[in-house]
Formats: structure tokens, sequence, C-alpha cells
């Protein structure tokens, strides 16, 4: 969508006072439920979100099962009074296609390999929401998939960058992502800087595209950071 | 959605509980710890996380303006959800709601509306024509039992803790807050299990999987009735249904004091 008469920048700072490439605070912590596998909770700016892991487990129903390998399950959900605008309970095909792209961006570091006919299902629940609950879903899901001790021969970090105003941004908050030119999610594996989900819509030029694309590498890498702070924690005595 | 249990630990809990113990160390009227966090998210008119145990339920309020039902022409609007999502328990399926989870939509909507906790006059902008509707929304995060109590407690304190958009000219203002909804009473839910012959409050995951019956009985401020429910194939005799009334009651009022 395009701006009218909307500022997003005030005195050269975006709306929250942040620069271009900062990203908004991060907060997570995993195992803060008890009947889930694996599990974490993550604040990122105001997007408040809780994620599950189950699993490896009997696949219900038996038809999905692979006979060499592990399925991953996805389900992204927005509980009602996520959003200010009450969402009706259940899935519509915007969280469909956000648990299908993050299944296939958390899939590709699984060993599934070595769980024959079974399945690991990763719950997404967003609380609240402001914009990049797709990226904040992905980073949180990976921790709880990691707490879960789900083997995986990476993390998964997840960051997106957009273009408000003109200009080539970082991690937009709800106003920048309403009003904003472009949108651009990114999920990486860190070690080598897979990327495992991307996404985009608006408008950029080219020299925009890698601009933009570097700027979310960047945040999904000091996202990697936090994730792995989140994890270290857990084990400190 | 319950899960399996070994026998022996069955048998166990049971054989605890016909000399008035619990596995957990609990006497027959405690609770589990409560912990109730307030206005979380900010998205929602107001909201509330209650933690009983291992149990942990998130409930929302939202309100839109609408059309009040016709033989309630000046009264505002309640609508009650609750979702068990999977997130919550590994007994817990995708999909749309199923019997279990409209079961605890329904009492807790029940022990709210007829408590008259919720003064819907003054839900009213114009008669006949425009009134505030309440969604409240039970979000089930952690699964650990009695769900009834922990959803009542989280609906109550979520209402208590709502703002209400501002009118103007007829229509919503959300940025704008008008003070608190209107209300009257504050009605707790109190949930008995019967296992064997014993009666336990606050039944926790696994006497849940093991008991025979189970007694909710929601109470208003006065310590009358305003809802009540018995689940599960078992059974209860009269003296058994009117002692654990005249327990929940007491109980009740020790919880009230945490909202």
């Amino acid at each position: 969508m395009k701006k009218e008469g909307v500022k997003l920048f005030v005195d050269g700072k975006r709306l929250d006072g942040r620069e271009l490439d900062e990203l908004r605070p991060i907060k997570m912590e995993v195992g803060v439920l008890k009947r889930a596998d694996g599990s974490a909770y993550l604040e990122w700016g105001e997007n408040k979100i809780l994620a599950a892991c189950y699993g490896p487990r009997e696949v219900h129903p038996r038809h999905m099962e692979e006979a060499d390998k592990a399925i991953v399950r996805v389900r992204y959900n927005m509980a009602p009074f996520s959003v200010p605008d009450r969402k009706r309970p259940g899935p519509d095909r915007r969280s469909q296609e956000i648990s299908k792209v993050t299944k296939e961006a958390l899939e590709s570091v699984v060993l599934t390999h070595l769980y024959p006919k079974t399945v690991v299902d990763v719950f997404i629940e967003v609380l609240q929401a402001n914009a990049g609950t797709r990226c904040a879903g992905i980073t949180a899901a990976s921790l709880a998939m990691a707490d879960a001790g789900i083997p995986m021969r990476d993390l998964i970090s997840s960051c997106a960058a957009g273009k408000i105003d003109g200009k080539v941004a970082v991690d937009m908050m709800g106003a920048e992502d309403n009003f904003g030119e472009a949108d651009l999610p990114l999920a990486i594996a860190p070690q080598k800087k897979e990327v495992t989900l991307l996404q985009m819509d608006g408008n950029f030029t080219r020299k925009e595209f890698e601009e933009a694309f570097n700027m979310a590498m960047k945040g999904c890498l000091d996202v990697y950071e936090i994730q792995k702070q989140a994890l270290l924690k857990k084990y400190e005595v | 959605m319950l899960g399996v249990i070994a026998d022996i630990k069955k048998d166990y809990i049971k054989k605890l509980l016909e000399e008035g113990k619990r596995l957990d160390g609990r006497g027959l009227d405690d609770y589990r710890e409560i912990e109730i966090r307030k206005n979380l998210y900010a998205t929602a008119e107001g909201s509330a996380v209650v933690s009983l145990g291992g149990t942990q339920v998130a409930a929302g309020v939202k309100m839109i303006l609408g059309e009040p039902y016709s033989d309630m022409p000046n009264r505002g609007v309640l609508t009650t959800s609750a979702e068990l999502v999977p997130l919550a328990s590994p007994t817990f399926e995708s999909g749309p709601p199923r019997p279990p989870a409209i079961e605890i939509a329904r009492v807790v909507d029940r022990g709210i509306r007829e408590s008259g906790c919720i003064d819907t006059e003054k839900l009213c902008i114009t008669e006949g024509e425009k009134v505030w509707i309440v969604f409240l929304d039970i979000h089930v995060l952690d699964y650990d039992g009695n769900l009834f109590d922990a959803s009542t407690l989280a609906c109550i304190s979520a209402l208590l803790n709502a703002k209400m958009p501002k009118v103007e000219d007829g229509k919503a203002i959300y940025g704008e807050r008008s003070g608190s909804l209107p209300m009257a009473d504050k009605p707790i839910s109190t949930t008995y299990a019967k296992i064997g012959s014993a009666i336990a409050v606050d039944p926790y995951l696994e006497e849940e999987q093991v008991l025979d019956a189970r007694l909710t009985i929601t109470t208003t401020k006065k310590g009358e009735i305003c809802a009540m429910q018995k689940g599960e194939g078992g059974g209860f005799t009269a003296e058994e249904v009117l002692n654990t009334i005249d327990r929940g009651i007491e109980k009740a009022k020790e919880l009230r004091k945490l909202l």
C-alpha cells in the first residue's frame, strides 16, 4: 500500500526513533511451556509470540507418513485478540500460506532421515501482532525445535527488510508495514547463510532489492546471536 | 483430549485420595498456585493470562459496535469462544472447535452472563440500532488440567481490566479509551473432581485422567450460584452435590481476592 499523507520519518528518524538499519528490541526465552516437548516465547517490538514443538511422534493421519524420513508440520495461528480488528478464530488463507512457507523454511535443516515414519509438529501462536509476525514466528519455532532436541544442522533465523518513504529499512513495524512500499521477509540457516524463506511484495529496483536483501540478511544474523543466547541461558547454572 | 495414564499411577492416585491425600501433596480443598498477569496484549481491549499450576490460559476482550438482538434491543451482546490450540497439549488437534472446547466456552459464558457481572444495558449506544458487542476469546496455552477455572479467572480478569474504546458520532475510536466496562460482579468458578469416594478441588491433568465425575460451580460475590456443570460419566449423590456446593462457595471467596 502506498502511503498518502502519512509521515513515516520524523527528524530523519523512523516513527519509533530507530535508524534505517536498526532492529526493534527482541527478547527470547525457551522452555516456557510444560506440556510441549520444546517451546519458546518471543517478544519482537510489539509482537508477542509463543511457539511449541512436539515430536518426533507418530503421524496422524497415517497416510501422511513417509517411509524413509520424518515429516515436519507447521501451524501458524493468530489469537482473535492479537490484532486491532478481532480475527475470526481458525485458519484463513493468509495463515495457511504462512504455515506452508514456514514449514518449508524450517524443514530444510532438520535431520529427517533419523526418524522415519514420524512427524515433528510445530505450532506458532501469535498473541499480539505488529508487523513481522512470520519472521518472529519462524525464529521462535526454530528455538522451540532446538529446545525439544530435534536434531538439526542449524537454527533458522528470520528478519524482514522493506522500503518506507523511498528508503530501504530493516524490520518494519506496524505503521511502516501498512504504508510502506515494499516488504521482503527472509529466513536463513545462518552457518552457510543459506536462504530458506524469501517472499516479497511491493516495488523495488534491482539496486534497492540488493540493499534490502543485505539488510535483512544482517538482521537475520543479529537474530541468530540472540537465539543462541536464549538457548545457552536455559542451561546456565 | 486427555491422553493415557499408567494403571499403576491411576491406582496410586485413587489409593492416596481414599486417605484424603493427593499425589502432588495438596489437600482436597487446595488450589495449585495461581498467578494472574493482566493486560499483556495491547491489541485487546483487555486481556489476562492465568497460570494455575502448569495450566496457562489467555483471555482477550475485543469490542465492536453492532446491532442488538431484536428481543433485547437495549442490551449489549456477549460472545464467548474457546480455542484448544494444539500448542497447548500433545492431545489437542487443530481444526474447528470440538465439543470439549465448546463446553468450556459455554460454561464460562453462562457463569459470566447469569451472574449479571456485565451491566449490558450500559453497553447500549442507540436502542434497537447500535450496541457494544463484546467478544471474549479463551486461548489455552498449556493444558495441565482444570481449564474451566483457569478460563473463568482469565475471562473475568480480562473483563475487569478492559478499557472501552471511545464512541463519537456513533463510531468507535479504538485509539482512545473511555473507561472500564460496566462490571457489577466477579463470578468465580470452582471445579471438583470425584475420584472414588473423594472429591477434590482443582484437578490437575493426572487427576482428570482418572476422575469419575466433575462438578463446576460458579458463584457470585453474594455467594449465590449462577452456573453449574456436571461432567463425565460417573455420578454424585445428592449429599455430595450439596456438600460440594458449600465447599465451592467458600473457596470462591478466596479466589475472588486474587482479582
